[in-house]
């Protein structure tokens, strides 16, 4: 089928409830009934879930990957934002 | 063929059985038929479920038989079928398949909703499982017939042809659940799907008596000649 009648999907699973959703791939599909189909049929044959969202690929907002030593590089040398970078007293116990 | 066909002992409990199972076994046949060349991988994979889910079916229905399963399914002769003439029809194109899968799924929905109630323990345990997954395949069905029937000029001459082909087979299927309830389900599918709902008229009939069309003889032939010549056969 043609990609301009069948556009792109994203799909996610939640596997039980309390969990979040979560992003296992994607499906062509004509429009969000059919497309949550077919997430349906390609994703959750093995009992995977208990909700399915899809998602228009197009409505991600997606990050520029010459972007990424700016946006992710400064974080590498802030390692005090790591909870195990603090001593714990031993009197404090388990937190 | 190496090996003789079983003969069977057809009580009515057995008789109604096996049409219940074949109806599942020769749909699920066909369906299956569409793996490795269905339109895309996502259909691909729901016929091919769908397919699963009909086969699954069978065997419960044969097992509930007393009969081997296996034995039901590549031992008997066209004849010995009771399945209905219209999931034996080849799978013509895409439209032909859903078409058909919608009308024979809505009738099974129905008739398994209501033998969730039955007093056979054995049949009410299969409803309750097979009516959550022909309620899927009426769903699928039903979305694909709209959008074949309210999409491009060819798709609608190709939905609406299988339609009027299919709709003198639809009497057989039906026989068992009240047509009337059946029409409710369908006619607002076809309304949306832009679908012209063929004139109730003569019906064919046949198959749960074992008179076939010559198209059973061939489907049968290609999915029983491996035990058929290799008896007792395992993998």
């Amino acid at each position: 089928m043609a990609e301009g009648r069948t556009p792109l999907w994203e799909v996610f699973v939640r596997a039980r409830n309390g969990l979040a959703h979560k992003h296992v791939g994607s499906v062509h599909a004509a429009d969000a009934a059919m497309a949550l189909q077919a997430a349906r049929d390609v994703y959750t044959r093995r009992g995977e879930g208990l909700s399915l969202w899809v998602v228009p690929s197009n409505a991600i907002v997606a990050s520029d990957p010459s972007d990424r030593g700016m946006l992710f590089e400064p974080t590498g040398s802030k390692i005090y934002r790591h909870p195990t970078f603090y001593e714990v007293p031993e009197d404090v116990g388990h937190m | 063929m190496a090996t003789t066909s079983i003969t069977i002992d057809e009580t009515p409990r057995i008789r109604s059985f096996l049409a219940l199972a074949d109806d599942a076994l020769i749909l699920g046949h066909r369906t299956s038929e569409w793996t490795g060349h269905a339109p895309t991988l996502e259909e691909e994979l729901a016929l091919a479920n769908i397919a699963l889910d009909l086969i699954g079916q069978a065997r419960a229905l044969y097992q509930a038989t007393g009969y081997a399963e296996d034995a039901l399914a590549y031992l008997r002769d066209p004849p010995q079928f009771r399945n209905a003439l219209i999931a034996e029809l080849p799978n013509g194109d895409f439209a032909f398949t859903i078409a058909r899968l919608f009308l024979v799924s809505a009738a099974s929905d129905l008739f398994w909703r209501g033998a969730m109630g039955a007093t056979d323990p054995d049949l009410a345990a299969i409803a309750a499982k097979a009516e959550k997954e022909t309620a899927y395949h009426v769903r699928h069905a039903a979305e694909w017939l709209i959008r074949l029937g309210d999409g491009t000029d060819e798709s609608h001459r190709r939905a609406q042809e299988a339609l009027d082909t299919l709709w003198p087979y639809t009497g057989e299927i039906t026989a068992s659940v009240d047509r009337e309830a059946w029409l409710a389900v369908v006619a607002p599918i076809l309304a949306r799907a832009t679908l012209a709902q063929p004139a109730e008229s003569w019906m064919q009939a046949g198959g749960r008596e074992g008179r076939h069309t010559e198209y059973l003889g061939h489907l049968l032939a290609e999915m029983q000649i491996l035990p058929r010549s290799y008896p007792g056969a395992a993998w």
